[in-house]
């Protein structure tokens, strides 16, 4: 079967990036830089994304309002209109559907932007539990999606439209021309850096992308691929739904509870979530660092084991997502633990490969950009 | 891309240039450009012996973890430490810069069994 593309495909091919399957998307995985010089570009100056493969929905009705309410583990349905918020849509059992923005408009319509292996699933899902009490219109092969992240981010995605989205605070959205093109400008991104994700019309993406590449590209920015996108949302210690979430964990496990409202809430999962949240957690979500001297890396599926004499368990858990720090020094990863190993500071053994690593727990991001 | 004339190959994408009694050990350009930005090279020490097919080093990319075979039987004889510090040559020159370990083989029959660059090129074409 051939693999979808984005509206900006041909560009990607025009600027020499390696095309990799992504979920059946044939999407680039790394221009001509390659990631290391791609993922320091967004640390230090701008850049460009193609997140077209995401998937975006529109819930409009009267009931759009409760229907969100009852879905969302964040308080997304009281939030101001033009607040973008951080959201995890759960099952019953508390397990993660998926990790997405919802963007309240008004209270009778919401703008979604869900992950792009999920969007199938979140569609049905959203159908489902709507039951035809608001309408559920999925745009995704209509809309394109690109994030502009970086230092200098702000800045030139102001200089390029007609509306002072510099003054946009974080997680507020608004609508502006960028480059001539009508988007829904959101002050959101998932590399830690500041900047901005625009949605636009498919048919003209090119257009903002030329636009916003003609001004990347003198600020020494670039185009960004998936593997640099990765680099920058682990060391700023974001999840990655199917690594580092999924159906069988819950978001208290993964350390997202600031983004589940408990109280005087009832949505799909809040009764689980209470019991576990009761109960105390049997594993958490935990960040390490292995030192460079160590020369090794943990990655996806590596078990983390416990060689105490007479342990109980030899292995413990799971690394979720690791690989080299870029900005950082040494590699960093995530990995699921019990709760007796989740402080900062304990020290977890890795099994890299048939080799025992030492890596350390800690809190907070890896990354922390300068203030 | 690019596979020099002069130099045999492995269907592992290695390349082996003779020099007096070692061969020259290193990845190719397809392998390079498989694997992205390398991060670690690890090497065997020299005078370690390694076996044709056997593991004898690891490279790490960023984005993934791939193991080096040996392309023939033989006895390290020299090794390049200056990846220790610099893997970023075997992206910026896998040929020269880049290249891994000097190996005095054991059975010179299997340096006749590595691919020609022709081979190769067919080789690499079919993937």
């Amino acid at each position: 079967m051939d693999r979808l593309r984005t509206p900006l495909h041909d560009v990607h091919r025009q600027l020499g990036a390696r095309l990799i399957d992504f979920g059946g998307w044939d999407m680039p995985v790394q221009y001509t830089a390659g990631t290391i010089k791609e993922h320091r570009a967004v640390r230090e100056a701008v850049g460009l994304f193609d997140v077209s493969h995401m998937g975006e929905a529109y819930l409009r009705g009267d009931a759009a309002r409760r229907v969100v309410d009852t879905l969302c583990t964040n308080n997304v349905a009281g939030a101001p209109n033009g607040k973008a918020v951080y959201t995890l849509l759960c099952r019953p059992t508390g397990g993660v559907v998926d990790d997405c923005i919802f963007y309240k408009r008004t209270d009778d319509e919401f703008f979604v932007i869900v992950n792009a292996s999920n969007t199938a699933k979140d569609l049905a899902w959203l159908r489902t539990h709507a039951g035809g009490a608001c309408n559920v219109e999925d745009v995704s092969e209509a809309t394109a999606l690109i994030a502009v992240q970086g230092p200098k981010a702000v800045a030139m995605v102001d200089t390029l439209s007609d509306t002072r989205v510099a003054q946009l605070p974080s997680f507020a959205f608004t609508e502006a021309a960028v480059g001539g093109v009508t988007c829904l400008v959101a002050r959101t991104g998932y590399t830690g850096e500041d900047g901005f994700e625009l949605a636009c019309p498919a048919h003209l993406a090119v257009q903002l992308w030329d636009a916003l590449l003609g001004a990347a590209l003198p600020l020494g920015g670039l185009p960004i691929g998936l593997s640099a996108r990765n680099t920058l949302r682990l060391e700023s210690k974001l999840p990655l739904y199917g690594n580092d979430l999924d159906d069988d964990h819950t978001p208290l496990e993964a350390g997202l509870g600031w983004a589940v409202k408990l109280d005087n809430r009832e949505f799909l999962g809040s009764d689980a979530l209470r019991v576990q949240k009761a109960a105390g957690l049997q594993r958490q979500l935990v960040g390490f660092t292995i030192p460079a001297e160590l020369r090794a890396v943990a990655r996806h599926g590596y078990p983390v084991v416990d060689r105490t004499p007479g342990a109980e368990h030899a292995v413990i858990g799971t690394v979720t997502s690791g690989g080299p720090g870029i900005s950082v020094s040494g590699a960093v990863g995530l990995a699921y633990v019990p709760p007796t190993f989740a402080k900062a500071g304990t020290v977890l053994t890795i099994d890299c490969r048939g080799k025992d690593v030492p890596a350390t727990v800690v809190s907070g991001k890896f990354y922390k950009r300068p203030q | 891309m690019t596979y020099p004339t002069d130099l045999r190959y492995t269907s592992d994408h290695e390349w082996l240039r003779a020099q007096g009694t070692s061969w020259r050990v290193g990845i190719t350009q397809f392998a390079v450009d498989q694997l992205g930005d390398i991060t670690l090279v690890d090497l065997p020490k020299e005078g370690d012996l390694v076996t044709k097919g056997q593991r004898f080093g690891t490279i790490e990319s960023v984005k993934s973890v791939s193991d080096l075979y040996a392309p023939v039987s033989g006895k390290v004889v020299a090794v390049n430490a200056a990846l220790k510090n610099t893997p970023e040559q075997v992206n910026t020159a896998p040929y020269a810069g880049g290249w891994m370990i000097d190996l005095e083989p054991t059975e010179a029959s299997e340096i006749e069994e590595l691919l020609t660059p022709d081979a190769y090129i067919k080789h690499v074409a079919a993937q």
